[in-house]
Formats: C-alpha cells, sequence, structure tokens
C-alpha cells in the first residue's frame, strides 16, 4: 500500500470517526426525552437532506456530466415509482440506475 | 458480553428484499470501481470502506485526491462532509444508552452510524427493549458494514466491465435511496419540516459556500423546524 494513499485513507477515517465519537461524548449527557435531543433529531435529518439536495442539484463526478432536465425526470419518477411500490426501497433505487443509463446510452 | 439473539436479529435486517443491502451495495459497487478508477489497489479499496464507512467522504476523499489536494485538504474536505455524523450519533445513541451495558460497545459500535443503518436504526428501535437495544444495532451495524466493504470489493472487480453510462447509473442510486428513505420517515412536523428545509437551504447555502452549505443549511433548517414542531406540540 502506497504511504499516500494510507495516510490519505487514515486521514478521511480519523475526519469521519471524530463526528461520530465526540457525537457518543455528547450522548452520554443527553437525555432522550430532552428538548436538546429533539433539536439533535432535527439537526441530523436537516443536515441529512441538504447533503442529499446538494448531490442532486449540485453533483461531482460522473453525476455532473447528466443534464439537469434528465436529473430531475430520474429523480420524480424515482418518487412516483416509491409510491406506486409502497414505500418500497429497492424497486425506485434500482428504476433509477437502469433509467439513467439507458438515457445517456440513447 | 453481546446479547446473541439481539445481534442477530439486527444482523437479519439486511436480509428481506426491502433491505438496505441492495440499494447500499450498488452504492459501494460504484466507489469500488472509482476506486480502481483513481489508482487504489484492491487491499486500499477494501481498507478505505472498512475504516470509513461513509460514502459521501469516500467520494470527497476520491475528488480531492484527483484534484491533487493534500492530506489537510482531505480531512477538512471529509470532516465538513461528514460532521453530519455528529447530529446523527446525537440523535441516536441516548436512545440506546442504557446504565447496564458497558460504555466500549457505544465507542466502538459508532463507527456504524451511517445513513442506512441510522434510519433501519431509527425506524426499528422502538420494537426492542431499550436494554437491548445496543446489541441489535450491533447486529445492524454489522451487518450494512459488511455489504458495503463486499460491494466495493465486487465494484474493484468489476470496474474493468462497467462502461461510463453504467457508472453514471450507478452513481444516481446513492442520492435516489437516501432520498426515499428520508422520505419514508417524514412522520412528524418537526422531521416533515426538518428534511424539507433542509433540502432546500443546503443548495440556497451552496452559492455562499459551497464547502459550508451542508453545515449551515443543516444546521439553520434543523434549528428552524425545532422551533415550529416545539411552537405546534406546544
Amino acid at each position: 500500500m502506497s504511504t499516500s494513499v494510507f495516510l490519505a485513507i487514515l486521514v478521511t477515517s480519523l475526519a469521519t470517526f471524530s463526528s461520530r465519537f465526540f457525537g457518543v461524548i455528547t450522548s452520554e449527557k443527553i437525555k432522550e426525552n430532552s428538548k436538546i435531543f429533539r433539536w439533535f433529531n432535527c439537526l441530523a435529518y436537516s443536515t441529512l437532506a441538504a447533503l442529499i439536495a446538494r448531490i442532486i442539484i449540485f453533483p461531482s463526478g460522473f453525476l455532473s456530466e447528466v443534464d439537469y432536465l434528465i436529473r430531475f425526470i430520474v429523480i420524480i419518477s424515482s418518487i412516483f415509482v416509491f409510491y406506486l411500490t409502497k414505500k418500497n426501497l429497492v424497486y425506485p433505487t434500482i428504476f433509477s440506475a437502469i433509467i439513467l443509463t439507458l438515457i445517456n446510452s440513447l | 458480553m453481546i446479547n446473541l439473539k439481539y445481534f442477530f436479529k439486527g444482523l437479519g435486517c439486511v436480509k428481506s428484499f426491502d433491505s438496505p443491502a441492495i440499494a447500499l451495495g450498488c452504492c459501494m459497487v460504484a466507489i469500488g470501481a472509482l476506486f480502481k478508477n483513481i489508482g487504489f489497489n484492491i487491499q486500499e479499496s477494501v481498507f478505505s470502506t472498512f475504516l470509513t464507512y461513509a460514502l459521501p467522504g469516500s467520494l470527497v476523499m476520491a475528488e480531492t485526491m484527483i484534484i491533487g489536494g493534500s492530506l489537510l485538504n482531505i480531512f477538512f474536505a471529509v470532516w465538513l462532509v461528514n460532521s453530519r455524523l455528529y447530529p446523527m450519533t446525537v440523535s441516536l445513541m441516548p436512545l440506546m444508552m442504557h446504565k447496564k451495558q458497558p460504555k466500549w460497545k457505544y465507542y466502538i459500535s459508532c463507527h456504524f452510524v451511517a445513513v442506512s443503518a441510522w434510519l433501519i436504526m431509527k425506524n426499528n428501535y422502538k420494537s426492542i427493549e431499550k436494554k437491548n437495544r445496543i446489541d441489535y444495532w450491533i447486529g445492524v451495524g454489522t451487518a450494512t458494514w459488511s455489504v458495503a466493504i463486499l460491494a466495493t470489493l465486487i465494484g474493484y472487480i468489476s470496474a474493468d466491465y462497467l462502461n461510463k453510462n453504467m457508472m453514471i447509473g450507478l452513481a444516481i442510486v446513492n442520492p435516489i435511496y437516501f432520498m426515499c428513505m428520508m422520505i419514508g420517515s417524514m412522520k412528524t412536523l418537526q422531521i416533515n419540516s426538518s428534511v424539507i428545509l433542509g433540502a432546500v437551504l443546503g443548495p440556497v447555502f451552496y452559492f455562499v459556500s459551497p464547502e459550508w452549505c451542508i453545515l449551515f443549511g443543516g444546521l439553520i433548517a434543523g434549528t428552524i423546524a425545532f422551533f415550529l414542531g416545539e411552537k405546534n406540540v406546544n
């Protein structure tokens, strides 16, 4: 394993684990029915939603090569499939991959 | 040590057809293929998922390496995108903390805090007695973590057989899967408004700072949603 890649992986895992680790330290002082717990719960959902929206609207990597309109169509149709299949998670995710691959192949 | 009954119950969460294993697997296949494309060897790819186990963070690491960023750049970029794990951990651990359980379980199993395992636990914790939740969680985490590692390996091996269009197709799986899981979790005013406001403010703050938009957008959206929910309850 080359040193630079090894160090990059180590630095990445450290940056990731630190948030989890400090999360446990903070949790020790928080009761599950407290207001602060509910606030953190809101923050967890909102930061996740912000992350997902950023990945979809301002993507990097392979997704950035896909036109906005195509991304929009895939997302809306995947949500439609999600509700059509009674909130099954597998169908919309597989559907999205297939439909996007097909549209790009045209 | 660990109550095996609950551990295996948690482990079994990936067995059902509607489990996150398939979607999570597809996402990690894409990561494995990406690792190969940027020059990682097979051990480095597997080691990366083993140690990090957070997909957006791995993506950011790969992108920062491609543009020749320093280790400090990588640390900062990954920390910013993965800082969401802090509120996620704080909003999960108190639900599982029990005085009869040793603390090491919480400090080690926090490594499993990632969207799929977190959402499974948030949706199922009420069906498990509080004392046994941590063992169930360790099972859930071990299962999703193992799927992620295995899928990275599969992605790495199959990278040569995946063309660009297939890679693009795999890249959309992660946000679609997360998005559907989030929509499925929207059951109270506080969570609904957190998700909607976060999805709006995150991209809005991108225009202010692409690096800080998740943190700023998430913090403001979550705080507004919290007060909205509290006011409504009162």
